[in-house]
């Protein structure tokens, strides 16, 4: 990432500074605006009562932030989406890496699994979460329908806590395998040969080379997949609102579901801009824990 | 012991693609049956297990009371898609390429710095952004507009156009713009003359994860949209909770994931050629 040597011209030189800047203002101008102002206006927000019955930006201090400390029912969503999140992304890791591991030296049809094993990450989470919804329909729908052939009985799918939260981990999986398959396979492809000669070598058998070989040069290649959907499953809102909406109760709230409820349904945008920025907060710094943590863990070990 | 691992592999692998289908299977054969079909209980085989129709299909082209129309969905959301994605890609290439070839600074900001930002965004959950971007467009009047949502959604999918393109770049030579410029181009003229020719693969791959995050998108769309705009998860998100039949729910919902499955086939194209493994790092 360096720059040019040094132009000889003094014309050079603006020439130069000018189409610098013509290359990343656009850019950089058009995401400050459209994000950074609304943040700010955000933090503005929470410290205002803003509500159904009182709009505008009165001052209240940290009324707000003191009512989000207490809410007991934001906390349960934020412990019940860092569940959901962790057992999800690792569950889609280690199929995601499987997959990924059985395509990648040549397999009968290889190209159609692999195009195949890419499509739900294609789909569009609250149109197919629709299509699961009927999938999981107690009476109606072909998942107890089929653990019936087996002899299994009913299922409570999306109306009993533990069944609706199986169902969100079932979708999610689904959904977003695909995108560590993708992720860890552009990696093994494009691995280098020699470790695997020197590994065959010593007579290292498939186990021993992959833990040996594979596992260690994809450190930084897992990292970044672990962490790019640990964010995104931080944000799961769309699924819970079509299959569960939340429900039975509260079994499925996630955080980002709870703040649209109280901001955009019961209207609290002073308390509810407060939850977001305490939320978005815990989201950023335990993420840079946790890739702090992974790092250490996987990359340390190797070195 | 091989022989173990290859029947383990091989029934993996097919027991995943049974799970990958399932759905898919299950919509398409929903979307041929009626009410009768449905509310007997789970059945699979047309002909067999039920009298096919057509009923769930072609609702979704008649208008009325009686039908769905998918069609304007299909167009707004397409509309602002590509508009969006284009919009991303111009600016985040420009951008991006600026970032791998030229050092800015202001004050302790650093090119590192800047590429940060531009990618930190993705960690911004989209909750916080709905109630400004709500009482934002209100200020513009484009709220319930393809504008409005093109806005919003430019700012949702220019981090993925940087994120991708800074990492090609990095990838590019930079003697080949050197050699550009020594030919008498001005650095803008040998970006496009010379260096946006040699990118195709990474505007590919950039271009299909803004067209995925932009058509997949529903929470934007439901809170910044009411009725002349409407974008095809939010219409079938809103049939879903209205008495829709399952046939025409399905139907809509195999049309609306359809253009996207297709960019399945292009991803894995560029995956085994090796060109992705840059722009994921």
């Amino acid at each position: 990432m360096g720059a040019y040597g040094a132009p000889t011209s003094h014309r050079g030189v603006n020439t130069m500074l000018s189409s610098k800047h013509f290359f990343l203002l656009p850019a950089l101008l058009t995401l400050v605006a459209i994000i950074l102002f609304p943040l700010l206006f955000t933090i503005r927000v929470s410290f205002s009562s803003w509500d159904v019955f009182q709009s505008g930006l009165d001052y209240i201090g940290g009324k707000n932030y003191g009512r989000v400390f207490a809410d007991e029912r934001f906390w349960q969503s934020l412990g019940r989406l860092s569940l959901l999140s962790l057992i999800s992304v690792s569950l889609q890791y280690t199929l995601g890496f499987a997959l990924a591991l059985a395509v990648w030296k040549q397999v009968r049809g290889g190209r159609f699994l692999r195009v195949l094993f890419l499509i739900p990450m294609m789909t569009t989470p609250v149109v197919m979460s629709v299509i699961w919804r009927t999938v999981f329909h107690e009476s109606l729908g072909p998942a107890n329908d089929i653990l019936g052939m087996f002899g299994i009985g009913a299922v409570p799918w999306l109306s009993s806590a533990t069944g609706a939260f199986i169902s969100v981990l079932i979708v999610e999986i689904w959904q977003w395998t695909p995108f560590m398959f993708l992720l860890l396979l552009a990696g093994l492809v494009s691995l280098p040969r020699e470790p695997y000669l020197a590994a065959a070598i010593d007579g290292a058998g498939t186990w021993r080379t992959f833990w040996q070989v594979t596992f260690p040069l994809m450190a930084p290649i897992t990292i970044g997949a672990l962490i790019i959907r640990l964010i995104e499953a931080s944000k799961i809102m769309d699924t819970v609102y079509v299959l569960t909406s939340g429900g039975p109760g509260t079994a499925t709230e996630t955080s980002s579901y709870y703040i649209y409820i109280r901001g955009l349904r019961d209207f609290q945008i002073g308390y509810s801009a407060a939850l977001s920025l305490v939320y978005l907060v815990i989201m950023i710094v335990s993420l840079t824990v946790i890739a702090k943590l992974l790092l250490r863990l996987l990359v340390g070990k190797v070195g | 012991m091989n022989k173990f691992y290859h029947i383990l592999k091989t029934l993996f692998l097919f027991g995943w693609s049974l799970f990958v289908v399932f759905p898919f299977l299950w919509a398409l054969t929903t979307s041929f049956k009626d009410a009768n079909a449905i509310t007997s209980g789970a059945t699979y085989i047309p002909w067999v297990d039920y009298e096919p129709s057509t009923q769930g299909w072609t609702s979704l082209f008649t208008t009325g009371s009686q039908g769905i129309n998918i069609v304007g969905p299909f167009i707004d959301s397409a509309a602002v898609t590509l508009i969006a994605s284009l919009v991303s890609l111009a600016l985040g290439t420009l951008a991006a390429y600026g970032l791998s070839r030229f050092e800015y600074r202001l004050g302790f900001v650093k090119n590192s710095d800047i590429t940060f930002f531009f990618i930190s965004q993705r960690i911004m959950p989209p909750i916080v952004l709905a109630i400004p971007f709500f009482l934002m467009l209100k200020e513009l009047g484009a709220l319930d507009t393809i504008f409005g949502l093109v806005l919003v959604y430019v700012a949702l999918l220019l981090p993925i156009a940087v994120w991708v393109m800074t990492d090609f770049f990095a990838g590019i030579p930079k003697e080949l713009d050197e050699m550009a410029m020594t030919d008498g181009c001005s650095p803008i003229g040998a970006f496009f003359r010379v260096i946006l020719p040699n990118s195709v693969p990474g505007l590919v791959v950039a271009g299909m994860f803004c067209l995925i995050f932009g058509w997949n998108d529903f929470f934007f769309a439901f809170t910044l949209t009411f009725t002349e705009t409407q974008l095809l998860p939010v219409s079938i998100v809103s049939l879903n909770s209205s008495v829709t039949p399952w046939w025409s729910l399905s139907a809509f919902a195999l049309i609306s994931v359809a253009p996207l499955a297709c960019v399945a086939v292009i991803v894995e194209r560029y995956m085994s050629r090796g060109t992705m493994s840059g722009a994921i790092r």
